[in-house]
């Protein structure tokens, strides 16, 4: 009879236990996040909620990995029409304007305001803030921000006999530097791009201050927005991109990263790309590496900061107020210095206040890294070199900005922005594939846009 | 064929019932939503669903775009059902033969369509990428012409047409495998007596014994082609270059999934749905009257 009773009493202490455990779990409100960091990204998500989660005892935060960004978006948006949406859904930049007049949104400022916590926004670099503030207010919490950035071989440099710490500034640079190292066989192609639209439409009109879309970019209105690509800068470049191809100055590999392994593998000497790609290239490249700002044009254009990419936090309403608290903590928890710095060192994406930067730079980490000051300097106008460290640059001036930051490059918002970056592409394609001319593949791809945006705003219209 | 009559009058319903409830629940209800959300504009995240009526049709019917969709999804589909049915043809009377190790064959034949589209694309990225692919590489030693996928047009829509017939060469093989061991010995031995050589019998005997067989593989391969054919092209493509491999299915997936634009995305399912209703139609009216059972 005994051991029965025993077994009995452990029945009962499992059956106590088991119920007691959700009771200890209750007493933590969840809060959802989905989100579309994959490999070492969503690794590092996971490393930062853990940081969080364990800081405090009222919230738990749930990253689920939703897919690419399209996709995490569109789970969004079901659930949210379902009436079960997440807490906090990351959403890439193209998806701003959609995700601002969506009226799904319960803004970051205001949820900040309601739960009385202060952050210092003015603390966080403004190319970034500025793509997601309306009327001063911020609507969404950047997260992944990164900005297109130049990638050259610099043992295919020292193959053509061009300086290997210097490289190319200008477009007219690019080009002879592109046919002496494929001259020299230190390369097969000169240079290829990553995300065209982005890295080659997008942030060639912004650094060089000229307008992209009508409207400032959008910023003022959503009525009356008109593309403004297939003008004369936007000709001229795309011009010289489809002359280059002829001759394999330029190289094109595909949309977003397919063109990776064109730089990688060491076909094409130089690349363009997101510098968010730093970490990854340090693990795959096999041979000397450096970065560089993206080139420019030259007068009589003005040179002005790139504008980013990447991807920022929103809030979806719908759920019970209190555990909006959560959210608010979570977020606060995100802008702060540490977790920016943290951030940025374990995933190459942009440390985005200045404090966060003062405190890398007191900590040599650009010196040390000076690949991941690039993007920074570009995106606040510095050049591209990383002062020597804070206590040397006390001594000499403070480095002068060489770019200027102008409406033309504080970002766009447009509306169907995911399928005008789509079309754009598309006739990149045609164009550089010689099915069109560089005005007829530009002036399709304007009407095109025009059209979708005009939509847009029918859908949008009080 | 025997018709049963059942004693009671609501038994017949109560059999069909589980059946009906699966057609309503996974083809009615969701082709009934695709109808409904075709004839309204509506803000992704809901809230504002306007009524436009046959607005979403007339925007597609009047896009040079979506007719350039309607063509490719035909040149698609018109390669992929060719090439997978003549293909799948010819290695299953090659497989139909008395030859060593023929068990393991067949199996093996069949392997491809065991690979989920997605990943078959994938694999063939990896052949016939123009930067890091091993058959670009090794044709760079033959021809200096650039099968640059990623800018010529022709080159897309032919590799994800290889691609995508690869992947349903396994499926048509099995059934002509099936159809050719039905095809009675003795006919193919009265053959042998009266001398016919090998073109001869499959051009007089083969293809028409088996033309129920093919003509079934027709039209399933060319319903496949028209839906079930977005894994190769979203995983190599992506529906370009410029919109060279961009079919219905594509489009109609991207401007719903990406461009969020339901309305239109709807309105694409339901042209979609017509367009494969009225060949299957068009097939069974015409073809099928030259097929002998």
């Amino acid at each position: 009879m005994l051991p029965f009773t025993s077994r009995g009493l452990q029945a009962v202490a499992l059956v106590v236990a088991v119920v007691a455990l959700p009771g200890v779990a209750v007493a933590r409100t969840e809060i959802s996040w989905w989100h579309a960091m994959t490999g070492a990204l969503g690794d590092a998500v996971d490393a930062q909620v853990k940081q969080f989660n364990e800081s405090q005892n009222d919230y738990e935060i749930k990253p689920v990995r939703k897919g690419t960004y399209p996709e995490t978006l569109t789970a969004a948006i079901a659930a949210y029409r379902q009436k079960n949406p997440p807490h906090i859904v990351q959403v890439f930049e193209v998806g701003t304007q959609t995700m601002m007049l969506s009226g799904a949104v319960y803004p970051v400022w205001e949820l900040m305001r309601d739960n009385e916590i202060k952050i210092d926004w003015n603390d966080f670099i403004k190319p970034v803030v500025g793509y997601y503030t309306k009327d001063g207010k911020l609507y969404s919490m950047p997260y992944n921000s990164s900005t297109p950035i130049f990638y050259y071989n610099r043992d295919a440099f020292k193959k053509a006999g061009l300086d290997p710490e210097k490289p190319p500034r200008t477009w007219p640079e690019v080009e002879a530097y592109a046919r002496k190292i494929i001259a020299a066989g230190g390369a097969k192609c000169g240079f290829s791009t990553g995300w065209p639209s982005w890295t080659m439409v997008e942030n060639m009109h912004a650094t060089h201050d000229q307008p992209f879309a009508s409207r400032h970019n959008g910023f003022d209105a959503v009525d009356g927005v008109e593309l403004l690509i297939n003008r004369e800068f936007g000709q001229k470049h795309i011009g010289a991109l489809a002359a280059w191809q002829k001759d394999n100055v330029y190289s094109y590999g595909g949309r977003q990263g397919t063109a990776d392994p064109k730089f990688v593998n060491g076909d094409c000497a130089m690349y363009i790309q997101s510098s968010a790609v730093i970490s990854g290239f340090s693990k795959s490249i096999k041979f000397d590496w450096g970065t560089g700002e993206l080139p420019h044009w030259g007068a009589p254009y003005k040179k002005a900061t790139s504008i980013i990419g990447g991807a920022t936090l929103w809030v979806l309403k719908g759920k019970p107020a209190a555990e909006y608290k959560g959210v608010a903590r979570f977020l606060e928890f995100l802008a702060k210095p540490e977790q920016q710095m943290w951030w940025h060192v374990n995933t190459g994406y942009l440390a985005i206040s200045n404090t966060a930067v003062r405190n890398l730079e007191q900590g040599y980490h650009f010196v040390k890294n000076p690949k991941q000051y690039t993007a920074f300097a570009q995106l606040t106008g510095l050049p591209p070199t990383p002062p020597a460290a804070m206590k040397d640059a006390k001594k000499t001036a403070p480095p002068k900005p060489e770019r200027v930051t102008t409406p033309n490059s504080q970002g766009l918002r447009l509306g169907n922005f995911v399928q005008i970056r789509d079309i754009i592409e598309s006739e990149l394609e045609n164009i550089f594939g010689g099915k069109k001319s560089v005005k007829q593949g530009l002036d399709e791809a304007v009407a095109k846009s025009n059209a979708l945006l005009k939509e847009f705003a029918a859908t949008y219209r009080p | 064929m025997k018709r049963t009559v059942f004693p009671n009058r609501w038994l017949p319903y109560l059999l069909v019932l589980p059946q009906m409830l699966v057609t309503i629940a996974f083809f009615f209800w969701p082709a009934g939503k695709s109808l409904y959300l075709s004839v309204f504009k509506s803000p992704p995240f809901g809230g504002r669903d306007v009524f436009i009526g046959l607005d979403n049709f007339v925007a597609l019917l009047t896009d040079r775009d979506y007719y350039d969709s309607v063509l490719n999804s035909f040149v698609f589909a018109a390669g992929v059902t060719g090439l997978s049915v003549v293909g799948g043809l010819l290695i299953a009377v090659l497989a139909n033969q008395k030859i060593r190790g023929l068990a393991f064959y067949r199996t093996a034949l069949l392997w491809p369509y065991g690979i989920a589209p997605a990943v078959a694309g994938i694999i063939f990225l990896f052949i016939f990428h123009p930067a890091y692919g091993i058959l670009p590489y090794f044709l760079s030693f033959v021809t200096t012409y650039e099968f640059n996928w990623l800018l010529k047009g022709w080159v897309a829509m032919a590799l994800v047409i290889l691609a995508t017939s690869w992947t349903h060469l396994g499926y048509n093989i099995a059934f002509f495998l099936a159809g050719l061991q039905a095809i009675p010995t003795s006919v193919m031995e009265a053959a042998n007596v009266d001398g016919a050589g090998a073109v001869r019998k499959f051009t007089a005997i083969i293809v028409p014994l088996i033309s129920p067989v093919t003509f079934y593989l027709v039209v399933v391969n060319m319903v496949f082609a028209f839906f079930n054919s977005f894994g190769v092209i979203h995983a190599v493509t992506h529906g370009g270059p410029g919109n060279a491999t961009e079919i219905m299915v594509f489009k109609l997936w991207k401007d719903g999934f990406v461009g969020l634009n339901l309305g239109s995305s709807a309105a694409q399912s339901v042209i979609l749905m017509a367009v494969v209703i009225g060949l299957t139609m068009l097939q069974f009216r015409f073809a099928e009257k030259k097929v002998t059972y």
